[in-house]
């Protein structure tokens, strides 16, 4: 293939996958996320577009329970296996610790830590969230598979908590992903935490801990949000 | 320590010096000699460690006050240095080649003030918010409360309790309240 319908090819897949994204309004973008030409190994040059090339531009997809006893023995088994990723946004992540210790022990539970978000179905956000790291939480959430479940820790997460009025941390966090269960307290103690779990196995086992299909249901609703105030969007919309 | 800032005093006409300690003194310094004293107490008086740089808004006067705090090792003494400089054009004399940790304190200044420090490295950088479109937060004159409000859904239900009332009357609704505690409510 010659250089010039390399570079076509590149231009047109670009464009492409520039239009499944939903335009937003970039006004800031880190030197690093800039569209580059790169000189790839057989000395062709292509272009590269950081944002939008190392990720899918497709919309999350809703996926219709199957419903029956299917459903039920599936849901009975989503709720034995909970699978929390390792990230601890606010000051309460310090109440994740004490779960593995033998005094509380989640493993009983069917919960354990992973450490990537390819791996985990569990979402806990700790405390108050900034939006700078709101940021990287929605990019979490939307890497990990569905069904996920997302578990709000504290005050902050509900109604701002003591940073009510900050202008840094967010107040509600449901208007931003959706939220399965929250747990009140500044902080709530691990015993919390595990009544928590408890409620969110139960939602689980009635079928009720549809979030990610609500997520990808009202998808603009929340990226308008996202949006609103995250000025320097420099990712792209679904970050699959 | 004395004998130093009277050589200072001389040299570049300091103000409102404050002995707070022994080891502590404080001084203003015109913003055109500020540098200026700061390279010479580096090189010839030994305050060879920075400890911090810091901004005060002094809204009333339109003024922000940068503030160099200076470390002498051998003397364990420290020296800060007041500039006042105009808040209307906040600017002022980049000092990034005395210390490399000037840069990021420029940075955090260049955010949270809008002071600008012309040929400082990484200036214009985000330091700790994203995207900031609004005026600089930490003026004075930004209103936190009112920017949350309208921008992050607050709840309106949200209520306040002082918790020694709340758990009195919920653990003991009939106990008549004691002088003590009517005392200390007060």
């Amino acid at each position: 293939m010659s250089e010039l319908d390399l570079n076509d090819k590149v231009s047109e897949m670009l464009a492409k996958s520039e239009a499944n994204v939903i335009k937003s309004e970039k006004t800031f973008i880190h030197p690093e996320d800039e569209v580059r030409e790169v000189v790839a190994p057989d000395g062709s040059i292509i272009k590269i577009n950081p944002i939008y090339d190392y990720f899918s531009g497709e919309r999350p997809q809703e996926e219709k329970p199957r419903g029956g006893i299917v459903e039920k023995f599936l849901n009975w088994a989503r709720s034995e296996s909970i699978w929390v990723l390792g990230f601890g946004t606010g000051c309460g992540s310090i109440e994740i610790p004490p779960l593995v210790t033998p005094r509380f022990d989640m493993f009983r539970f069917g919960i354990q830590m992973r450490p990537t978000p390819r791996q985990s179905n569990a979402f806990i956000i700790s405390g108050y969230l900034s939006v700078k790291t709101l940021k990287r939480v929605i990019r979490t959430y939307e890497q990990m598979p569905a069904p996920k479940y997302v578990i709000a820790l504290g005050s902050c997460t509900i109604n701002g908590g003591m940073y009510y009025d900050s202008y840094s941390t967010i107040n509600r966090l449901d208007k931003y992903i959706p939220v399965d269960v929250y747990i009140a307290g500044c902080m709530p103690r691990p015993e919390a935490l595990i009544a928590g779990f408890v409620k969110l196995k139960e939602l689980i086992k009635e079928g009720k801990a549809e979030k990610a299909n609500e997520y990808a249901r009202n998808f603009d609703e929340y990226k308008a949000n996202q949006k609103k105030i995250i000025k320097d969007w420099s990712m792209p919309d679904y970050n699959w | 320590m004395k004998t130093i800032i009277e050589k200072l005093n001389s040299k570049y006409n300091l103000q409102e010096i404050v002995y707070q300690r022994d080891n502590l003194v404080f001084a203003a310094i015109n913003k055109e000699n500020a540098i200026d004293a700061v390279t010479y107490l580096r090189d010839y008086e030994g305050f060879s460690h920075f400890v911090l740089m810091s901004c005060v808004d002094w809204i009333e006067d339109g003024k922000f006050q940068l503030l160099y705090l200076l470390n002498n090792p051998t003397l364990k003494s420290d020296l800060g240095l007041k500039v006042y400089i105009d808040r209307n054009n906040p600017e002022m004399v980049s000092a990034h080649h005395l210390w490399k940790q000037i840069w990021t304190y420029q940075r955090e200044l260049k955010e949270a003030f809008g002071i600008n420090f012309p040929g400082s490295p990484r200036v214009d950088e985000n330091f700790v918010v994203e995207g900031w479109t609004d005026i600089p937060h930490m003026r004075r004159d930004f209103d936190t409360h009112e920017y949350a409000q309208k921008t992050y859904f607050p709840r309106g239900d949200r209520k306040t309790n002082d918790p020694a009332e709340y758990m009195r009357k919920k653990l003991y609704p009939n106990q008549p309240i004691t002088a003590k505690q009517r005392k200390d409510d007060k």
